[in-house]
């Protein structure tokens, strides 16, 4: 890693734009089987391989999990079309993955790869957690 | 003994002469002083015979001409000692020898006490985080040309992050007095120029009264806010000449100028915006660099029941916002924030640039910054101009006591009903936030690489319940409960590349004599540049752990390049080439290990961290560095 002195500078940055895009989930949010159902069928595990290959990961984390350089995309990722539309044409920073790069085949396995990724423990349940 | 010495020849042609001819010094006890004069070209006016006469006589192999009980870097030491310096760090170099020797032996090697660096950088940067906790300068020593160059990212990062460091670079300006060969390429006209354009101030002494002079002068503006780095170029014959050159010398005293608090017009409508504003944020930028500054934001928060975002000020006191606090305000007034138009605004790094306003229409801005008062014009590192509505030319620190007592005369009792409900919005928002945090960890808990939040999580529950302080730039955020002023040393500087190993020993230095457990999270591409400073902080028994994150790339280019290959549609799968750090991987325990260091890792499963992180803490309390290899998610 270089070029970030301050870890809470740079998280301080993904705050304003992660509220932007919580706002923007929240309403997206729908149950895991809704998504699936809307969803072509996809392979989630080409759609884990992609999702690291291509460089998902870079910014949403390994297990989408999201952190300092981009938002949680999983578990229960958002509807696939607003999934796709933002993939296709971001309209803050992430950088655009067009059909030229990632087809829509491919994109429909990093949406099944998210859609499989389990629910987190609940917090109160990790004692570090808590203090 | 100055008497004996005086003028018996010219010691300095002495010691050229017996430079360049030191096999005949060896082979006859009678040196041939005028032989190398004689290679010389003639001067313009040739000596009169008599005058060639008497500079052509043998000179008595004098012991006098051999030694000097004291030389002019004794007195420098007197000087750093009237200064208060308790550290000078260098890597060694020729072009302060003098100054090293009298360091050691005539200055006792105590206040200031030399740090053996292997990097000027470390030297540098280690003197930035001193500074950061300590509120004052280390000295270091460069070496003429190169050790200032290796010197100069950590001199630009003291620039950029207002950071007083004072360094004294040996140099040898007489060209008849340089030894032939490298001290011809370690030398410079002016040495200094080199960080001219990001250090407040520099100076060439030529004489010791002047060298006090400047020292003093250099320490007083190195110490006025903004605080920045000085330099003072001490001159190898300046060092190495006995000080009865230079006659009766004394010590000039330092009186240090007082901050520059902002005048009582700007006060009052300052306070009369504060406390008229329904929704005002103050960001907390780098204002605060004592207990007394962050005591007086607590107050000045309260007061007003606003929020407070970025800074130093309690992570769980309830008013303390994320960056996001300032979407809905009506005032936001920051105190000497570094980038304040990249915080009101977000720059879309896309192919064609926008700007999105992160605040509503009709915002007030207000900027209290020393910042106003300096700025060199080369390095761009002031940002963006930003429009705001009221610009106060101040220190904060020294504006806090004024403001608070304007404030307060003006709330109303209605005023502070608003307050109150406004608090409790804070209050409640800040909450949920903690929450939301916790949540966040959550995600991702389990895995492997390990994510950045157990790493926090793992690290916080292992300190929680010691002094403990962060030397690092990587926080926890709302999961560690910071509450006092030396637990961060984050914010401003200049992003400078291969800085957080050597600053972080610099500040556990500065905590260890007041016994604070500092533990810093260390990325492993920044500690590539000069993990020598790990060696730095074992040899010299500073306690301190390094945790790694440790993502096996330089991971920020490695989404710049993502973002160009996507933005040219071609080789997505490419960004890793030229940023990966892998195949090998570096195993960084063994590194510390070799330099003395406990270490442990790499660490993959998440379940074996908080026991390494515990053990090394032990090793820690024992007052000896440890270093946590941790193969972590990428943020
Ligand atoms: C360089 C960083 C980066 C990379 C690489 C990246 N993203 Fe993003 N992504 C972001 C950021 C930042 C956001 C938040 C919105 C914004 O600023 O664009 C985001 C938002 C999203 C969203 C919208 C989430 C929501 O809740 O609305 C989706 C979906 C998404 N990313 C999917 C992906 C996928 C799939 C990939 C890989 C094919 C990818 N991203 C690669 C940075 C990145």
């Amino acid at each position: 890693m270089k070029g970030i002195t301050s870890f809470a500078l740079a998280l301080a940055a993904a705050f304003v734009v992660a509220t932007a895009i919580l706002a923007a989930q929240n309403p997206g949010a729908a149950p895991a089987a809704a998504n699936a159902q809307a969803a072509p069928k996809g392979s989630a595990e080409n759609g884990k391989k992609v999702f690291s290959s291509y460089g998902c990961y870079e910014c949403h984390g390994y297990a989408a999990q999201g952190g300092g350089a981009g938002p949680r995309l999983a578990p229960r990722p958002i509807a696939f079309t607003a999934f796709s539309k933002y993939v296709r044409l971001p309209t803050g920073q992430m950088p655009p993955y067009t059909s030229k790069v990632v087809s829509d085949q491919e994109l429909a396995d990093i949406f099944a790869f998210l859609s499989s990724i389990p629910a987190a423990p609940a917090a109160n349940t990790i004692p570090i957690l808590t203090r | 003994m100055a008497d004996s010495k005086s003028n018996q020849f010219d010691r300095r042609d002495f010691l050229k002469g017996a430079a360049a001819g030191a096999a005949a010094l060896a082979a006859t006890p009678e040196p041939a002083a005028a032989a190398p004069t004689q290679a010389q070209p003639p001067a313009v006016a040739l000596p009169s015979a008599q005058a060639r006469v008497a500079e052509t006589q043998p000179v008595p192999l004098d012991i006098q001409a051999l030694v000097e009980d004291h030389p002019g870097s004794d007195f420098m030491v007197d000087v750093l000692k009237h200064l208060g310096f308790e550290y000078v760090a260098a890597n060694p170099g020729s072009s302060f020898r003098s100054l090293h020797e009298s360091i050691v032996n005539y200055g006792g090697n105590k206040a200031p006490e030399l740090l053996t660096c292997c990097h000027e950088e470390s030297s540098a940067f280690m003197a930035c985080g001193y500074a950061k906790v300590e509120g004052k300068p280390m000295a270091i020593m460069a070496h003429s040309t190169v050790g200032l160059q290796h010197a100069s990212i950590g001199v630009y990062e003291a620039f950029g992050a207002g950071v007083p460091v004072f360094i004294i670079l040996g140099n040898t300006i007489d060209a008849a007095d340089r030894r032939p060969g490298v001290e011809w390429s370690h030398s410079a006209q002016d040495a200094a120029s080199m960080v001219r354009d990001y250090t407040k101030w520099d100076d060439l002494p030529i004489s010791l009264t002047h060298f006090a002079e400047s020292a003093v002068r250099g320490y007083k503006i190195a110490m006025t806010p903004p605080m920045g780095p000085v330099v003072l170029v001490a001159d190898s014959h300046l060092q190495e000449a006995g000080v009865e050159e230079h006659g009766p010398l004394r010590m000039p005293r330092l009186t240090l100028a007082r901050p520059p608090a902002a005048d009582s017009g700007a006060v009052a409508e300052l306070a009369k915006l504060l406390v008229a504003a329904e929704n005002p944020v103050l960001l907390g930028g780098q204002a605060i660099r004592t207990p007394e500054g962050m005591r007086l934001l607590i107050e000045l928060a309260e007061t007003l029941q606003a929020p407070v975002s970025g800074g130093k000020f309690p992570s769980r006191h309830p008013l303390r916002q994320g960056g996001g606090a300032i979407r809905n305000a009506d005032l936001v007034v920051g105190l000497d924030v570094p980038d304040f138009w990249g915080t009101v605004n977000t720059y879309l790094d896309q192919h064609v640039r926008r700007v999105q306003s992160n605040t509503r229409p009709g915002v007030k801005l207000v900027s209290l910054t020393s910042g106003d008062l300096y700025l060199k014009s080369n390095y761009q590192n002031f940002q963006r101009y930003t429009e705001v509505d009221m610009a106060i030319a101040a220190d904060p620190e020294a504006t806090l006591p004024s403001l608070l007592e304007a404030v307060k005369r003006l709330v109303t009792p209605d005023r502070q009903r608003a307050f109150a409900e406004r608090g409790k919005r804070i209050a409640a928002a800040s909450a949920q936030a903690l929450e939301q945090a916790r949540t966040a960890a959550t995600f991702g808990w389990n895995e492997s690489p390990i994510s950045v939040p157990r790493l926090t999580a793992e690290l916080w529950n292992a300190i929680k319940d010691h002094d403990w302080a962060n030397v690092g730039g990587v926080g926890g955020g709302p999961l560690w409960n910071i509450d006092k002023h030396y637990q961060t040393i984050d914010g401003g500087g200049v992003s400078a590349e291969g800085g957080d190993l050597p600053t972080a020993v610099g500040a556990a230095l500065a905590h260890r004599k007041h016994g604070r457990l500092a533990v810093s999270i260390q990325k492993d591409g920044d500690f590539m540049y000069a993990p020598g400073a790990l060696w730095t902080a074992a040899h010299h028994r500073i306690p301190f752990l390094s945790v790694m994150h440790n993502n096996r790339c330089y991971h920020q280019e490695v989404m710049h390049i993502q973002r160009m290959a996507n933005r040219h549609q071609r080789g997505i799968t490419n960004a890793g080439i030229g940023n990966r750090l892998d195949d090998p991987n570096i195993d960084f325990a063994a590194m510390a290990r070799a330099m003395g260091v406990h270490g442990e890792g790499p660490i993959t499963n998440p379940n074996d961290l908080g026991p390494a992180i515990r053990r090394a803490v032990d090793v820690v309390l024992k007052g000896e560095p440890a270093l946590v290899d941790v193969v972590s998610q990428p943020r």
